[in-house]
C-alpha cells in the first residue's frame, strides 16, 4: 500500500506549564485534503497543541514536518512560509470588533499580498458570498450572530486560500443545533474548496460524522488514531472511556430534558 | 528587604530592555509594512483630532490662569510690561510641551492602551500572527510615527491658545495693553526656545506612545489580574508610567539644554 501524501507531520511534541505536562509526546500525521480531528475531554492540551502547530506557542520538544520540510520555531522563513499557507478558526473567532465583516476579511490579503483594493475587495467579498455572508459586507463582529461570527471567521480563514485550517473548539459554548451546523459548514467548505482541515473538540458525536479521522488526546498523548467507524468499534480502554463517559453525558441531558433530577457525579 | 530589592531591581532592567526590544522591534516593522500611510492616518486622527479640544481647553485655561497670576506678581514690582514675556516663556519652554504630553497621555494614550490590552485579550494579535501579519508593524509602528508628527503640532497649538488666554486675563481684565503684551512676547521668545519645545514634544510623543502601546501590548502578562482587570490594569499602569516619564524626561533634557 502507498504511503498516504502527508501534509502535517508531527513527532514526539512536548510542552509543559511550569510543573504542569501538558503535551508528553504528541505524535501524528496529517493526510492531504483530509478532515481530521483531534478529540479530547476539556484540558486535555488539545488547544495547547494546535496552538505549538500554529507556532504561537513554542514547544519545549519534538519535531514538526509540514509538507515533507521541517518546520522549526525559529526557522523564520520556513513559518513565513507555512503562515502563507495555513490559516487559524478561534475558538472564540478573534475577530477584529472595530473592523466591519468586510475589512475583516480583506485584512490578511491587505497585509501579506500585493494585491491593490479593488482586488482584494473582489475577493472578500467572494469569500462573503461563499458564505452567505455577503449581505453583512459592513456590518461589524457585534452586529452579528454567533453563527454569522463563525462564519466570518471562517471566511477570513479561507480568503488566503489556505492548504490547512486549524479549527480550536469551532463550537465551544454553542448549543447542539449550531454545533450540528458549524460541523456541517466545517465538512461542507473543507470539500468545497479542498483545505486540510485539523479539528480539536470534545464534540464526539458530530466529530466522528465530519470528519475523515480522528485521534484521541488524552494525558498529553495521542491514545488512539484511526477512522471514525475503527474510534466507534475500538477495544482501546482510553476509547472506550471516552466514549463511555460521552454516552454518559448523552444520558444525562437526555434526563435533564425529559425534568429529572441529576446528580453532577452522574453525568 | 535586600532580597526584595534586589529582585525589583532585576525585574526593572529585565522589563527595561523587555521595552526597549518592543520599542525596537516596532521601528524596525516600519519598512516592512504594508499600508502603514492609511495607519499612520488614522493615529494622526486619533491623537490629533480627537485630543484636539481638551489642548485647547486645557491651553486656554492655562494661558488664563499665568496671565492672572503673572500680572499679580509683576504687578507688585511696576513690570507687568513684562507678562507676555512671563506668559509665552513658561508656556514655550515648560507648560505647553509637558501639559499637552500629559492630556495627550490621558486621552489617546489611555484609549491606545486599552485598545491593545482588549485585542490581546481577545486573541486579536495571536490572529494577526497567526495570518502572517507583523502585529507591531501593523498595531504599534503607526502609532509611533502617528506620535512624531502630532505631538509637536499639539504642542505648538497649546502654545498658541496659551498665549492667547494670557493675552485675554492681561489686556481684557486687567488692562495690560495689548500692544505691550504682544511686543513682550515678541522680544521674549527665541529660536532656541521653539527649538526646545519641539524637542521636548517630539520626544514625549514618541516615549509616551511607546509605554501605552508597551502595556496594552502585553495585557496578558499582568500578575496580578485577568481579563478586564488586567486591561484596566494595562491602561493606569501606561498612564502612571507615561505621566512620570514625562515629567523626568523633562527634566533630564532641560538640564542639557538650559
Amino acid at each position: 500500500m502507498p504511503a498516504p501524501d502527508l501534509l502535517l507531520h508531527v513527532k514526539d511534541l512536548r510542552k509543559s506549564f511550569g510543573g504542569r505536562v501538558v503535551l508528553a509526546g504528541v505524535g501524528l500525521d496529517v493526510p492531504r485534503g483530509c478532515a481530521f480531528t483531534v478529540l479530547g475531554p476539556s484540558g486535555a492540551g488539545k488547544s495547547v497543541f494546535l496552538k505549538c502547530l500554529a507556532g504561537v506557542l513554542r514547544p519545549d520538544a519534538g519535531e514538526i514536518g509540514f509538507d515533507g520540510r521541517p518546520l522549526g520555531f525559529d526557522d523564520r522563513a520556513a513559518r513565513a512560509e507555512f503562515r502563507s499557507r495555513c490559516s487559524f478558526l478561534f475558538q472564540n473567532n478573534a475577530l477584529f470588533d472595530s473592523l466591519t465583516a468586510l475589512e475583516n476579511v480583506a485584512l490578511p490579503l491587505e497585509q501579506t499580498t500585493d494585491l491593490d483594493d479593488r482586488e482584494i475587495r473582489a475577493r472578500g467579498l467572494e469569500a462573503l458570498r461563499q458564505l452567505e455572508m455577503d449581505e453583512h459586507c459592513d456590518h461589524y463582529p457585534g452586529q452579528l450572530s454567533g453563527g454569522m461570527q463563525k462564519r466570518l471567521a471562517l471566511a477570513r480563514a479561507i480568503v488566503t486560500r489556505p492548504e490547512l485550517v486549524f479549527f480550536d473548539e469551532p463550537t465551544a459554548g454553542l448549543d447542539p443545533l449550531r454545533r450540528n451546523a458549524v460541523f456541517a459548514m466545517i465538512a461542507k467548505y473543507q470539500r468545497q474548496f479542498g483545505f486540510t482541515a485539523l479539528t480539536v473538540t470534545h464534540d464526539v458525536v458530530e466529530a466522528l460524522v465530519a470528519s475523515d479521522r480522528v485521534a484521541l488526546l488524552d494525558h498529553g498523548m495521542i491514545g488512539f488514531e484511526g477512522t471514525p467507524a475503527e474510534f466507534s468499534t475500538s477495544d482501546n480502554p482510553v476509547v472506550r472511556g471516552f466514549r463511555d463517559s460521552a454516552e454518559a453525558l448523552g444520558r444525562s441531558l437526555a434526563a435533564i430534558r425529559r425534568g429529572e433530577n441529576i446528580h453532577p457525579d452522574d453525568a | 528587604m535586600v532580597g526584595w530589592l534586589g529582585r525589583r531591581a532585576l525585574e526593572t532592567v529585565s522589563g527595561l530592555g523587555d521595552f526597549a526590544l518592543f520599542v525596537g522591534r516596532s521601528a524596525g516593522a516600519m519598512p516592512g509594512s504594508r499600508r502603514l500611510l492609511r495607519r499612520v492616518v488614522r493615529g494622526v486622527y486619533e491623537q490629533g483630532v480627537l485630543c484636539l479640544p481638551v489642548i485647547v481647553i486645557v491651553g486656554a485655561f492655562t494661558g488664563l490662569v499665568l496671565g492672572l497670576q503673572g500680572y499679580y506678581v509683576l504687578n507688585r514690582f511696576g513690570s507687568d510690561g513684562l507678562l507676555g514675556a512671563l506668559v509665552s516663556l513658561s508656556l514655550v519652554r515648560e507648560m505647553a510641551p509637558v501639559l499637552a504630553a500629559l492630556m495627550l497621555v490621558g486621552q489617546a494614550g489611555s484609549a491606545l492602551a486599552a485598545e491593545l490590552g482588549i485585542q490581546r485579550n481577545s486573541e486579536q494579535i495571536v490572529a494577526l500572527e497567526t495570518m502572517g501579519v507583523d502585529s507591531h508593524g501593523y498595531l504599534v509602528a503607526p502609532r509611533l510615527l502617528a506620535a512624531l508628527l502630532v505631538f509637536p503640532m499639539q504642542t505648538a497649538l497649546f502654545a498658541a491658545v496659551g498665549l492667547w488666554g494670557g493675552s485675554m486675563s492681561g489686556s481684557l481684565l486687567l488692562g495690560v495693553d495689548p500692544g505691550v503684551y504682544w511686543s513682550s512676547v515678541e522680544r521674549a521668545v527665541e529660536a532656541a526656545d521653539v527649538r526646545e519645545c519641539f524637542i521636548k514634544a517630539t520626544v514625549f510623543g514618541v516615549l509616551t506612545m511607546s509605554i501605552c502601546a508597551y502595556h496594552g501590548f502585553h495585557a496578558d502578562r499582568c500578575r496580578s489580574a485577568t481579563g478586564a482587570r488586567a486591561v484596566s490594569a494595562s491602561t493606569t499602569r501606561a498612564v502612571v508610567h507615561s505621566s512620570i516619564v514625562v515629567l523626568a524626561a523633562d527634566y533630564i533634557i532641560t538640564s542639557f539644554l538650559v
